[in-house]
């Protein structure tokens, strides 16, 4: 009996083992400072891309769902599209983390935000989330 | 004052812990008694210490006593009653104290129950369990010291998370946790077992409950951490194949492998060693995972050195495994199996495969889920591997299992015949085949749902002929029929609870295949009076109000869904600003359904409430994996009341 179990053991190892090998090699995303990415994108090849918003980059059109912005580490700059609402922690002058592939026009295509959480300690009641107030006010006014 | 005197509790606590630990041993080894009592009231005495570290920890949350750090970091003036209770455990330094609380528990039933019908092996089961409570009592003295004072002191706290502000977060820590801790007890009579030398099936029997119970709270706690990254996350799934859900599925992975192989060692006295080698393996990953995502090391290898965290957790980790593998190579030659394989196609040999491709499916969330660091480590370039991949691998793991839950359960022992495989699976094979060609014939597309529903016919199916057998046997001798069936339940409840747990599986296998096949999705931005179309639903955005909460500001949408007939319903999805964060936080608003969810984001909107832009999810069977955690719950309750043979 020993060596049927053997040989069925060794089967699926191999079967496990080239089902690992091809998942990693057609999920593998890397990950990539704009630097880096400016240093060769590869055009096809899944990246994730680390940077910071620069200010005054966004540029949202809400009917269109386009969304573009440039994401900088302050040595290089790439610029990005996207394709839907900006998501909650996203926003100017703060990190984000894209998923997506370079496109041979010249711009790097996301399929995924990742806006970065800040972790550090805001003091409580700071209004500097700007005009929350003011649109409460707006909002107000215009159901009323 | 009440930190200082959390603090000093703390510090008894851990002191009596570790002498715990050390006299258990100690009298196990010498056989003196009265060095194990002394050991019985120490764990009693710690219970009572880490219950009040819990509650003084409580009680600084709801007095707001923001001279604590942790709970000047986890709440404000404005946190709602409820969820400063909640808050107690929302973050890393509570949930360690919620740990060592169970695990002081669990401890306390430890002595109660085994004291007496566990002799040789008690005394080492005490000690491994102070051992560890001792390592956590650790944790929250040095690295994660939960009572911490801060100054000067804060006029307000910062506020717990937001995502946090939610019913989940009472019941998913607790039965995770419950489900982690719980592995502490088989765990540690493995180690009892390997001290005292007796491996045979003592120390399997005597946990049987235990194991049950604490698979049957990580499944939960699993179950309804979907639940609350569905309601609450906004990005309209369940599972993500995060690093922090990675880390909570590895142990139910070996854990579930464990639940059945020990059926192998009770019957045929086979896979000793193994089973030793599950039950460390399941209680590691639980460490592990708890390193893995405390530590910051997911983020990158060198944010796990700027916490201390990560380094206990690794070092005992190292501890445990060291110690575990010096006790079974010392015991090497009393792990042969007394038992050996007869054939290819037998109960054992299909429970060997299933435990195969849980461990299978343990090693490569496992490997994924470290893959960037080992990329990072060996070759300098981080590369992660995403869902895609996780998918991918396992998917076909899953399959095969769902097809051995079939197997299994109804296959002979030792060799199965002919005549035997014919009689017990004809007929569900048929089933199976017959509901494939259906589901394709009414157009079920892709290929994959259509395998996967036809797999769940056909173990339903062997279960139906199980079950329908076994009470015509009864029938036969007299009973009547609804009868029959709830005696055979109760009578076999261990085997009957199992298939209940397995059907809860298939019906959560079909939520999940549903909402992967065929769930759609858009986002649009409408502007008032618009509506956008998906899969049948019409929905209108009516217009945004906003609103003042107790402790933040709420712009809500409303929006008119209607599929055909009848004047719809209205969901109202909302962003939440908190003025504590930098961001809003969305608010999803859904209808459930048997057959399908009608989800909706808030996304971006126009200040004065002209246009706002939303993600509209048509999700499909979702609902059925929340059913299938309460068929589960039935299944487990079923197995575990004492079992009421008549006897032989």
């Amino acid at each position: 009996m020993k060596p049927k179990f053997l040989v069925g053991g060794v089967v699926i190892a191999v079967a496990l083992a080239y089902m690992i090998y091809a998942g990693v090699t057609q999920s593998a995303v890397y990950f990539v400072t704009p630097s880096e990415l400016g240093g060769g994108p590869v055009a096809g090849k899944a990246y994730r891309l680390g940077g910071m918003v620069e200010s005054g980059s966004v540029r949202w059109e809400p009917r269109t769902l386009s969304l573009t912005f440039a994401l900088s580490d302050g040595k290089a700059t790439v610029p990005v599209r996207h394709k839907g609402a900006p998501p909650d922690l996203f926003g100017e002058g703060r990190g984000a983390v894209v998923e997506g592939s370079w496109s041979p026009e010249g711009y790097f295509r996301a399929t995924h935000i990742m806006a970065k959480h800040s972790e550090e300690y805001k003091a409580p009641h700071d209004t500097s989330q700007a005009g929350v107030k003011e649109l409460m006010r707006t909002l107000s006014g215009s159901e009323k | 004052m009440i930190p200082e005197l959390g603090a000093g509790a703390l510090a008894v606590a851990l002191a009596l812990a570790v002498y715990g630990a050390a006299a258990a041993a100690v009298g196990g080894r010498t056989g003196r008694t009265s060095l194990v009592e002394s050991a019985q009231h120490a764990a009693l005495g710690a219970f009572v210490l880490v219950t009040a570290c819990l509650l003084l920890l409580a009680y600084a949350f709801l007095s707001f006593d923001f001279s604590v750090r942790y709970v000047a970091s986890n709440t404000n003036l404005g946190t709602p009653f409820y969820y400063r209770l909640t808050a107690v455990w929302g973050a890393l330094e509570g949930s360690i104290v919620l740990w060592a609380w169970m695990l002081s528990v669990y401890t306390l039933i430890v002595v109660l129950r085994h004291r007496t019908n566990a002799r040789e092996l008690y005394p080492w089961v005490l000690s491994v369990m102070l051992g560890i409570l001792a390592f956590f009592l650790l944790v929250m003295t040095v690295p994660a010291p939960v009572f911490q004072r801060l100054a000067p002191v804060p006029a307000d706290g910062r506020g717990l998370n937001p995502l946090l502000e939610d019913s989940g977060m009472i019941t998913h820590p607790v039965a995770l946790y419950l489900g982690f801790t719980g592995f502490t007890v088989p765990f540690a009579f493995a180690i009892a077992a390997l001290v005292t030398g007796r491996v045979g099936d003592a120390w399997i029997t005597t946990t049987r409950r235990w194991t049950i119970t604490a698979w049957y709270f990580l499944s939960l706690g699993l179950l309804i951490g979907g639940w609350w990254s569905y309601h609450v996350l906004g990005w309209g799934g369940y599972w993500a194949w995060d690093p922090v859900e990675n880390a909570a599925f590895m142990p139910w992975l070996t854990g579930t492998a464990f639940l059945h192989s020990v059926m192998i060692q009770e019957r045929r006295r086979m896979l000793r060693l193994w089973n030793l080698a599950l039950v460390i393996m399941t209680f590691s990953l639980t460490l592990f995972g708890t390193f893995l995502t405390r530590s910051g090391v997911i983020a990158s290898v060198h944010a796990f050195t700027q916490g201390s965290i990560g380094v206990f957790f690794l070092s005992f980790l190292a501890l445990v495994l060291l110690l575990a593998l010096a006790l079974l190579a010392w015991r090497w030659d009393t792990l042969g199996a007394q038992g050996e394989l007869d054939s290819v196609v037998s109960r054992e040999s299909a429970f060997l495969l299933n435990n195969v491709l849980l461990v299978a499916a343990a090693f490569t969330v496992f490997f994924g889920t470290v893959f960037p660091l080992l990329s990072e480590a060996v070759r300098g370039v981080k590369v992660s591997v995403g869902a895609p991949f996780f998918n991918q691998v396992n998917v076909p793991l899953f399959l095969g299992l769902i097809f051995l839950m079939g197997v299994g359960p109804l296959i002979a022992w030792r060799r199965a015949s002919v005549e035997s495989l014919k009689r017990n699976f004809l007929a569900p094979i048929a089933v199976g085949v017959a509901a494939a060609a259906v589901f394709r014939l009414l157009g079920v597309r892709p290929t994959l749902a259509v395998l996967t529903l036809a797999l769940t016919v056909f173990v339903a199916a062997t279960i139906t002929v199980d079950v329908i057998r076994a009470t015509r046997a009864r029938v036969r001798t007299g009973e009547r029929f609804p009868g029959a069936l709830g005696s055979l339940l109760l009578r076999h409840n261990r085997r009957y609870g199992g298939f209940v747990v397995h059907l809860g599986i298939l019906v959560v296998a079909l939520g999940v295949t549903g909402s992967q096949a065929w769930s759609v999705q858009t986002e649009t931005t409408l502007r008032r009076g618009e509506h956008t179309d998906l899969a049948g639903y019409r929905v209108r955005f009516d217009g945004l109000a906003a609103s003042e909460e107790s402790n933040h500001f709420k712009v809500t949408g409303s929006f008119t869904v209607a599929n055909g007939r009848g004047a719809g319903t209205v969901l109202q999805p909302a962003k939440k600003f908190y003025p504590q964060e930098q961001s809003p936080i969305a608010y999803v608003d859904y209808r459930l359904g048997l057959r399908e969810d009608v989800y909706l984001v808030l996304g971006d909107f126009a200040r004065d409430g002209s246009q706002a832009t939303v993600r509209l999810q048509v999700n499909r069977l979702v609902s059925w994996i929340w059913i299938g955690g309460l068929i589960l719950t039935l299944g487990t309750v079923l197995a575990l009341v004492p079992e009421r043979r008549r006897p032989a």
